[in-house]
């Protein structure tokens, strides 16, 4: 690495005019925990000229409750969240899908701004994300907008923001009543891995039945998904094994992956629907208890 | 020694290593630092196989910052068709891996080599060689090196009269194999895959090194040997040793594959030609690459018994990869794969296949694990067969004290069936097993080494007592010589202090390998502080005025034998160290020799799987390591080797894997997808000492390190069959393979 000017701009508007300037004229890259960015500097996969560091930005770095409607800065790292035990309490599966990234020491650094940033298809707050119904917000040189999280990404590595455009906040919903998330992956070890399948689920019960539910898979397809297939084959249903069995199929349809160092096509399919019927008994338990 | 009266030997004492490691201090090779110093970087071949046509460093050289540029042009020349044998290595194909002469014989095989003021002034140097090369036709796995028309990496090496990429064949055999399969009543014959695997220690190759105007060269590198360090850099850069002092670090791990080097010559040549020192620090891609993994293979075992449960014949063949060059460790798998067993008719055989992968290096009874995979899982399924339990199938046919191997000797006392019985009456042998959780048992078998060794042991001024080896200490042996010293010395373990010499200040000693190195220094220590007694009783006698022989040394001091050689006070240690220059002078010992009767060692694991058999993971929930380790001096450190080889087994069963591209490139040089255990992946491992001590050792010391390794494999191949009713017969056992296995 050869020599990169480093800007750390205090206010949203700084880092947008610094970004929509330098992207012009090099290679520009933000920099929120830097735990995906360091290490593709270091390998030489990044090789940028301008790096911008978005840490003191005020409103990147909050965590706020409107009502029960919680919105979360772009660069709000891991472990700053795990102690927002409200936050975990109304959506347990977007934290544990955060707190999967990287060991302790990288979850002090990494957020989930950095996380949809990166782009991977793997990122595992991705599908949780998505299965909570968040949207985005982001500023960019013509101002301000806002988009659902699974219409973020164009594939690996590529997402729709534009020039200059950067990830301000994360914006949840109200967490409905009787309802509950859940997020898990495979990974052949215990810790430290990047997913193979990742898989969310976001479920409502009213009178034991289905009134809502989201499912998103991470890791089989290039870019994150939100399976609506499954969603439609749920909602209305007392969870029986029918809709369940149709549910995981809609996953297994839905899935596009490629065969890799880390898993073959057909693996991944058959994992995505194990994951997906795990995740949903676990998001049904929570939903149960509240 | 009365065994019960030990107060040093077999106590956990104080780790002499501990507080540096833990607060930092440590010095390992990549902290060394010298003023003036530049640094090295290495280019290396984009290519699996191709000729080298031309290099032209030109534009590198003459980069702002660059001081010196090396290729195979500045290295010895050894031609190609003699061999000059160091140890197990042979120094033309260590040349040759060091720096490409004729051809790059895999992705990453160093080319040339530039040392410049940065490191990255140095990378972007290495950017500008021009290299021109004739690419050709590679082969990565076994099957497309031994198949007709392979591409042939060396047209020098021929096999059945015909230029091949078998190096190299070992065999062994004993009694009649074809009727020894007739009198069996069950035959099992089966074939086994195993993919390559790396020794994965997290230190990375490092070294510093400073050539003077006068040659006069110091070398601080991280090695498990520094007298290897010394000769293999003589050899490869025309420095006689007498002018190279190597001094070496501490080492963040090696487990065999620091016994050659790859940077330390590289380095010599970089600082020869600049007159700077130069350091040079491999990342993990580097070490990944181009460093020596341990074979991958392909073998076929077939094993016959008797309805009674005796094994008439066994059969195995092995191919194991070598990398670039000759050199697969084809002894460790055709060799000891049969060792625990006393059978009457057998026949092994091994391939050395080279491919274009990097040169494979020592890993821990390097290719003992490969054999042990294949035998250990087909005796399962023979012991099924014959429905007995596999410990008391493997006790039927243990071998014992005057039991001929198949690979050769008799042995002599040995506990191999102790460890048996140690784990028919371990209660994890009872335990009960849930659903989709099952049991698997192994033995295995590793030869242990002696060799050179050479020990000083001084007396301080104020008493106290230095003790210096030439071995790198990699698994305990400064905590175990300090036990040792202090027991035959009767004093506080805290009063001997152990260190590890560099060539320049001990006599020659043989690097650190084999599970040789506590069996061989406490050989040497032991003879050394036996002068030092010995002198300290002449000491004690000129004091006295009596006669030495009238001298007994005991609890730290020396005594009138009895009362008719005179009544003194006992003189301690500190008194007489005090009178040391009015009695003769210092007071020192040393010793030096090539040491015999290091004898094998055997193990017996147990373990327990759980399977998730909708994701394909087998996870390990208990495991139980029984082994006759001779006599554990320091206990803790021993029962730190039996789990660090079933980690490592562990690994080698389940993720770890060389994945090589469509290119010849190695997938995934990195430990995020070269997966080596993390500790949540591991349950607590127990161990059962088993004290089988070597009678041809004062202490009683077998090797300990390497054996763990053996039986993990195949215990966690058969735990599975155990679990759910399916037999695996290629490793990785990672959860793709698995899953698609059970769904067929």
């Amino acid at each position: 690495m050869s020599e990169v000017k480093f800007i750390s701009p205090e206010t949203i508007e700084q880092a947008v005019d610094a970004y929509s300037k330098s992207s012009k004229e090099g290679k520009t890259k933000i920099l929120a925990g830097g735990t995906d960015l360091l290490v593709q500097i270091r390998s030489g996969i990044s090789q940028p000229d301008t790096i911008i560091d978005i840490k003191n930005i005020k409103e990147l770095k909050e965590i706020s409750n409107d009502n029960g409607s919680y919105t979360i800065g772009a660069a709000v790292a891991g472990a700053v969240l795990d102690e927002e035990e409200d936050f975990g309490n109304n959506w347990p599966g977007v934290l544990e899908a955060l707190r999967l990234i990287g060991s302790e020491q990288i979850q002090g650094r990494a957020s989930l701004g950095g996380n949809l940033c990166n782009a991977s298809p793997a990122g595992d707050s991705v599908p949780a994300l998505i299965a909570s119904g968040a949207t985005v917000k982001i500023q960019g040189p013509e101002g301000e907008r806002k988009m659902p999280i699974e219409s973020f990404h164009v594939g690996p590595g590529k997402t729709n923001l534009k020039n200059g455009e950067i990830v301000v906040n994360f914006q949840f919903p109200k967490k409905q009543r009787n309802s509950g998330d859940a997020y898990l992956r495979m990974i052949p070890r215990t810790e430290m891995d990047i997913a193979v399948v990742g898989c969310a689920v976001n479920v409502t019960i009213e009178n034991d039945k289905c009134v809502d539910a989201r499912v998103a898979l991470g890791a089989v397809a290039p870019k994150a998904l939100l399976v609506e297939d499954a969603s439609k084959a749920l909602i209305g249903s007392n969870f029986e094994k029918e809709a369940v069995e149709k549910a995981s199929l809609a996953c297994e349809a839905a899935c596009n992956p490629i065969d890799d160092k880390r898993g073959t096509i057909s693996y991944r399919k058959k994992v995505s629907k194990v994951l997906f019927k795990r995740a949903l008994e676990k998001a049904i338990e929570r939903a149960k208890k509240g | 020694m009365n065994e019960m009266d030990n107060k040093w030997i077999g106590k956990n004492t104080i780790r002499p290593d501990g507080a540096d490691k833990v607060t930092g201090r440590a010095e390992y090779a990549a902290d060394t630092i010298m003023p003036g110093m530049i640094w090295g970087k290495v280019l290396r071949s984009p290519h699996p196989h191709a000729t080298i046509k031309s290099i032209n460093t030109k534009k590198a050289e003459e980069l702002d910052g660059v001081f010196s540029v090396a290729t195979s042009a500045d290295c010895v020349d050894f031609p190609v068709d003699t061999p000059v044998i160091l140890g197990i290595q042979d120094i033309r194909w260590m040349a040759r891996n060091v720096l490409a002469k004729e051809k790059v014989l895999f992705h990453g095989h160093p080319i040339a080599a530039v040392a410049a003021r940065t490191e990255e002034i140095a990378e972007k140097a290495c950017e500008l060689i021009e290299v021109e090369y004739n690419i050709h036709p590679w082969a990565i796995e076994i099957d497309d090196a031994i198949k007709p028309n392979a591409p042939i990496l060396h047209d020098f090496i021929n096999f059945d009269g015909k230029p091949s990429n078998i190096a190299g064949t070992l065999e062994h055999k004993k009694g009649n194999i074809e009727e020894g399969f007739k009198e069996a009543d069950v035959v099992i014959e089966r074939e086994f895959e195993t993919a390559a695997v790396h020794q994965g220690y997290l230190e990375t190759h490092a070294c510093l090194v400073s050539v003077s105007p006068d040659d006069r060269t110091t070398i601080w590198s991280s090695s498990q040997g520094q007298f290897m360090v010394r000769a293999m850099t003589s050899f490869i850069t025309g420095i006689p040793q007498s002018s190279i002092r190597a001094i070496p670090a501490e080492i963040g791990g090696g487990f065999g594959g620091k016994t050659i080097v790859y940077l330390e010559p590289v380095a010599t040549i970089l600082s020869k030609k600049s007159g700077r020192p130069v350091k040079m620090v491999m990342t993990r891609e580097e070490v990944m690459r181009a460093s020596g993994p341990t074979s991958g293979s392909k073998s076929k075992v077939k094993i016959g018994a008797k309805n009674n449960g005796k094994i008439t014949a066994a059969q195995g063949t092995f191919y194991l990869q070598a990398g670039a060059f000759p050199g697969a460790p084809i002894r460790g798998a055709a060799g000891c794969c049969l060792a625990p067993y006393d059978i009457p008719n057998a026949h092994t055989f091994g391939y050395d296949v080279v491919s274009n992968r990097s040169k494979v290096a020592a890993y821990r009874a390097p290719g003992a694990p490969i054999g042990a995979y294949a035998v250990e899982c087909v005796l399962d399924e023979v012991a099924e067969a014959l429905k007995m339990c596999p410990l008391e199938f493997r006790l039927k046919n243990a071998a014992k004290e005057g039991t001929k191997a198949v690979h050769g000797p008799t042995y002599p006392v040995m506990g191999y069936v102790e460890t048996l019985e140690a784990c028919l009456s371990h209660p994890h042998y009872k335990a009960p097993l849930k659903k989709l959780q099952g049991r698997g048992y192994a033995s295995g078998f590793w030869f242990n080494a002696g060799g050179e060794s050479s020990a000083q042991v001084n007396i301080t001024e104020d008493g106290n007592v230095v003790v210096t080896t030439g071995h790198p200490d990699i698994g305990g042996s400064r905590a175990s010589i300090a036990n040792i010293t202090a027991e035959l010395l009767g004093i506080d373990v805290n009063r001997v202090s152990v260190l590890i010499g560099d060539t320049a200040t001990i006599g020659f000693s043989n690097l650190t390998g084999g599970s040789r190195v506590l069996f061989a220094s406490a050989l040497v220590v032991t003879e050394s502080t036996n002068q030092v007694i010995d002198i300290l009783k002449d000491r004690a006698s000129k004091i006295w005025n009596i006669d030495k022989e009238a001298i007994e040394w005991e609890n730290g001091e020396a005594r009138p034998a009895g009362d008719n050689a005179g009544k003194f006070k006992p003189l301690s240690l500190v008194e007489l160290a005090e009178q040391a220059t009015p009695t003769g002078g210092p007071i020192g010992a040393g010793h030096q020799v090539n040491t015999v009767g290091a004898e094998g060692g055997f193990a017996t694991h147990i373990c327990d799987v759980e399977v998730d058999i909708e994701l394909g993971i087998a996870r390990i929930i208990r495991y139980t390591a029984a082994q006759d380790v001779g006599k554990a001096i320091h206990p803790a450190y021993v029962e730190g080797q039996l789990q660090g080889g079933v980690v490592q087994g562990i690994g080698w069963a389940l993720n770890e894997e060389y994945i090589y591209n469509k290119e010849g490139k190695l997938d995934n040089p990195g430990f995020l997808d070269y997966r080596i255990p993390v500790c949540s992946d591991l349950p607590m491992i127990d161990t059962i000492l088993v004290e089988v001590p070597n009678p041809q050792h004062p202490q009683g010391v077998r090797g300990v390190g390497e054996v763990p390794i053996v039986p993990p494999l195949s215990a966690i191949a058969n735990a599975i069959y155990n679990a759910i009713g399916t037999r695996f017969y290629s490793l990785p056992m990672s959860p793709p393979k698995v899953l698609e296995k059970i769904s067929d």
